[in-house]
């Protein structure tokens, strides 16, 4: 197999305003490369909803996506609080969002559990008061 | 239908119009940013009242046609730039939600 494009972005934890310009920049690498529309939005979305986590919860962190012929994955790191309890964390409606990121119209709940329905294939390594490592795969 | 032929309807106006002749199929309504992600289609209308800087990512990712926010909510200059900026249409409706949708319903 062909070595994989590689794009890291770093996520800026201290600037809410700014969150999701990671995953506008994937979005446009990929309509380049020609990807269907529906699997542009499937990646951008699952990328942009742990970019929200890593700027609520972690102060940001770090974001890599490979493009493989036949898959896309995003891993997104951070060195962050952890997720104590994973199988809670990924119920719909679940949520430790502060009030005002609430306001905002985040903090539904719905994060992960929408990473995992946009994306084939999901997994959390995740280790309280160490950090999270989130690796998601869109096939092609 | 295409977002300007929205932008005319009664008590509808464009406040940013990029893509004016994107089309729209279907309508989606709901002011939880992620349960819009989770939920909305592509070249849904997304009707809302939320005006933060977020929906612009929202719309962007989820790929709506565009954001139409009722009751005449108005975000602030910042949000329109960067909507412009980024291919994102955003229309203002005077009406709640309830009769902005009622209206949509002939169209889409």
């Amino acid at each position: 197999m062909s070595e994989p494009l590689k794009f890291t972005y770093p996520v800026d934890g201290d600037n809410f305003t700014s969150a999701g310009q990671a995953s506008v920049q994937v979005k446009k690498v990929l309509r380049r490369l020609g990807l269907d529309p529906e699997t542009i939005r499937r990646v951008s979305i699952a990328m942009y909803e742990g970019e929200i986590n890593m700027v609520i919860h972690a102060g940001g962190g770090e974001a890599e996506v490979l493009i493989y012929e036949d898959n896309v994955q995003i891993i997104l790191r951070d060195k962050g609080p952890g997720i104590a309890d994973i199988e809670q964390a990924m119920q719909e409606g679940f949520s430790t969002a502060p009030d005002n990121i609430r306001s905002l119209g985040f903090g539904a709940g719905m994060g992960l559990p929408n990473m995992k329905r946009y994306t084939d294939d999901m997994r959390i390594e995740s280790e309280v008061g160490v950090g999270t490592t989130i690796t998601m795969r869109v096939d092609l | 239908m295409t977002v300007q032929t929205l932008a005319g309807l009664e008590g509808v106006r464009a406040l940013t119009c990029p893509e004016p002749e994107r089309e729209i199929r279907g309508v989606y309504i709901g002011d939880l940013l992620s349960w819009v992600m989770g939920r909305a289609e592509a070249d849904n209308v997304w009707i809302t009242i939320m005006t933060n800087i977020n929906i612009v990512a929202v719309a962007s990712l989820a790929d709506t046609s565009c954001i139409l926010l009722a009751e005449g909510v108005t975000p602030e200059q910042s949000v329109l730039d960067t909507a412009e900026a980024k291919g994102v249409n955003i229309l203002q409706s005077a009406k709640p939600i309830y009769e902005t949708a009622m209206q949509l319903r002939e169209f889409v």
